[in-house]
């Protein structure tokens, strides 16, 4: 009898506080978390000021620039600059380069973990495994700057290790090298560092499964095949996803520093075409609408890369 | 951390050969298995092998005779050795403005990031905090979504932060991976029981933050701290868009123009008395000692953090 009273009170006293002024229910709200916003607030100051005002800066893809506006003001310019784009002779060339670069690093440098992670996994001594990952992480923290000028020692005609290889041949020269000396060293430098969320998902294997499967007379190629494989594949799931939201994204530093006059009928990308056009060329309307084109693509490959997944696997970011 | 089958308290008798495989446990092995080792080893050993070599190579023919380098003769130890490509680098004062700012940049910008992101963090992973949600997705769409390059460019303009340190620092204030990677860590590890007893204890939230959360959280400090540090440290695009003045230059910037000067140096005119081919190899010997002593920090740093990354990366793969 008395729990009933109890809980009917309790009930009275939530809608009492839901139905009472508003003003009132924020400034209840604000007392108790007041700390919470303060610590949070930093944030959203610099995220808002430094992502959501440049987002907005959007708008200049469809506005003439005004010098003594900036981000605001110009006048209407409708898809002008989109048209001029798309009917400019680089769009073909810089939209496949861009496809072929990003396509052959997502595709090679999504597999390349993968392997590596299972390979390490068969590690059964510590002390190697930690040393294998040590030394397989290291590439990644070097600077991009220092990658491209040890590719440029390495391939360097006559004088470099690989380049020496190829008498009289300049490969650093050469357009159709460009994309696979990319993938390669971006292979090279990030596969250790990429490798790590595969061997976290597999650590987590239950030992009873390798048991139950070795009882069933597998082998231990079979254990990869029934037992590891199966377990990464939730991880490899949102990789995936998180790798299709960047099909247009090329690292602009790396493409940029590799640059050279004779290679860039097949290295201009649209990063670099941005910066070329709209940095160094000051046309600002053009260059963001281009910027935008590349950001939508991204959005609608990470969308759909999300939607067949959850369909697909129950696996998704969002 | 043993098998649940190798233990069971009435200990049958099992011959080794019962014994299921567990990668973990030695055992005896099969043909196949054996196959299947040496072939996981081949390939381990020419993967580290071909990691290793390229660092190892730079590394040695910094401080070797550059006619021997050029032509093929060092490879495994230095020949000839020679420290003139060093003494040229220390001798130029441009590496030492670029080391400069480069510190400065770091240290700053990684002690703002870690005292912007870290509350963020913490508040974003109270469960009873209802606006998180909203506030999480806002920042998420933001790693997803971004205004690009020239409207960053002209709202920086508008700032006054074109050639001026801070564009190294405050725009990037918030990396937004590394909050969540934070926030999850804030969300797992931190047993809830602890926020009970601190309520109890008349702690508030930020009393609870800086005296039970933030002792408790130490390798995920060093992990952000890290990863930002070498973001930093690695910044290349800033000095390129943003600064036209040479004195505010980060290393990395430096670095490419050194580079870049000692390439063309290779093809172009004879300057100050010395053949082409000298001129090559000293060219080719300040390349490989800028490169050295700009990586040196971090691979010096590297072996002391490198026990943190697993957990770093295992957090980040909680899914947010």
């Amino acid at each position: 009898m008395s729990a009933v009273s109890q809980q009917s009170q309790v009930v009275d006293n939530i809608q009492a506080a839901r139905s009472a002024p508003l003003l009132v229910r924020l400034g209840r709200h604000f007392r108790r978390y007041g700390a919470l916003w303060l610590m949070v607030l930093p944030t959203l100051i610099f995220v808002g000021l430094f992502a959501y005002v440049p987002m907005y800066g959007l708008r200049l893809a469809f506005y003439n620039f005004d010098p003594a506006k900036g981000l605001m003001g110009g006048t209407f310019a409708g898809m002008k600059y989109f048209n001029q784009f798309f009917k400019s002779g680089m769009f073909v060339n810089i939209l496949t380069n861009t496809l072929r670069i990003s396509l052959w690093t997502l595709v090679m440098g999504f597999i390349a973990p993968i392997i590596l992670a299972l390979l390490i996994n068969q590690i059964a001594s510590t002390k190697i495994k930690s040393f294998v990952q040590t030394v397989t992480y290291m590439p990644h923290f070097i600077s991009t700057v220092v990658i491209v000028s040890m590719i440029n020692i390495f391939l360097a005609p006559n004088t470099g290790m690989i380049g020496r290889l190829f008498p009289n041949t300049n490969l650093l020269a050469k357009a159709d090298l460009f994309t696979p000396i990319y993938w390669i060293t971006e292979v090279w430098q990030h596969m250790g560092w990429n490798c790590i969320i595969y061997l976290a998902a597999l650590s987590s294997v239950d030992l009873a499964l390798y048991e139950a499967a070795k009882i069933d007379g597998a082998g231990r190629l079979q254990l990869i095949r029934y037992v590891d494989i199966p377990t990464i594949l939730p991880t490899v799931g949102i990789m995936l996803i998180m790798n299709m939201g960047s099909v247009l994204n090329v690292g602009f530093e790396k493409v940029f520093l590799m640059q050279n006059s004779m290679n860039l009928s097949a290295s201009e990308v649209i990063s670099t075409y941005t910066y070329r056009i709209g940095i160094l060329g000051n046309q600002f309307s053009y260059s963001t609408a281009i910027g935008l084109f590349n950001t939508v693509v991204n959005f609608f490959f990470l969308v759909l890369a999300n939607f067949i997944s959850k369909r697909a696997s129950d696996t998704s970011i969002f | 951390m043993t098998s649940a089958a190798t233990n069971p308290s009435p200990a049958p008798k099992v011959s080794s050969a019962d014994i299921p495989f567990n990668p973990k446990v030695h055992q005896k092995k099969t043909v196949s298995d054996w196959i299947v080792d040496i072939v996981i080893w081949t390939v381990l050993a020419l993967t580290v092998a071909a990691i290793i070599y390229p660092i190892w190579f730079v590394i040695i023919a910094s401080v070797s005779n550059q006619t021997m380098v050029n032509q093929g003769k060092v490879s495994i130890l230095p020949v000839g050795m020679s420290f003139g490509g060093y003494a040229k680098v220390f001798a130029d004062s441009r590496i030492w403005v670029g080391y400069r700012n480069t510190i400065v940049y770091s240290v700053l910008g990684t002690a703002l990031n870690m005292l912007v992101t870290i509350p963020a963090a913490f508040a974003l992973s109270r469960r009873e905090f209802k606006p998180r949600r909203v506030i999480l997705f806002l920042l998420t769409f933001t790693m997803f979504f971004s205004g690009g390059l020239i409207p960053s460019y002209l709202l920086y303009k508008q700032l006054g932060l074109l050639d001026s340190m801070w564009v190294f620092i405050l725009p990037g204030a918030v990396s937004v991976w590394n909050l969540i990677i934070a926030r999850s860590f804030f969300e797992s590890s931190i047993p809830e029981d602890l926020h009970d007893a601190a309520q109890i204890d008349g702690l508030g939230y930020f009393g609870y933050f800086l005296k039970i959360v933030l002792p408790l959280s130490s390798a995920i400090l060093a992990v952000l701290a890290l990863y930002y540090f070498v973001g930093h440290w690695n910044d290349f695009f800033t000095g390129l868009v943003y600064i036209r003045d040479n004195d505010k230059l980060p290393l990395q910037n430096v670095l490419r123009s050194i580079l870049l000067a000692n390439q063309t140096g290779m093809t172009g005119q004879n300057s100050g008395g010395m053949d082409l081919i000298q001129q090559r190899d000293f060219a080719n010997q300040i390349k490989y000692g800028v490169i050295i002593v700009s990586t040196l920090p971090l691979l010096v740093i590297y072996p002391f953090l490198q026990k943190y990354f697993n957990k770093g990366v295992m957090i980040g793969a909680v899914k947010g």
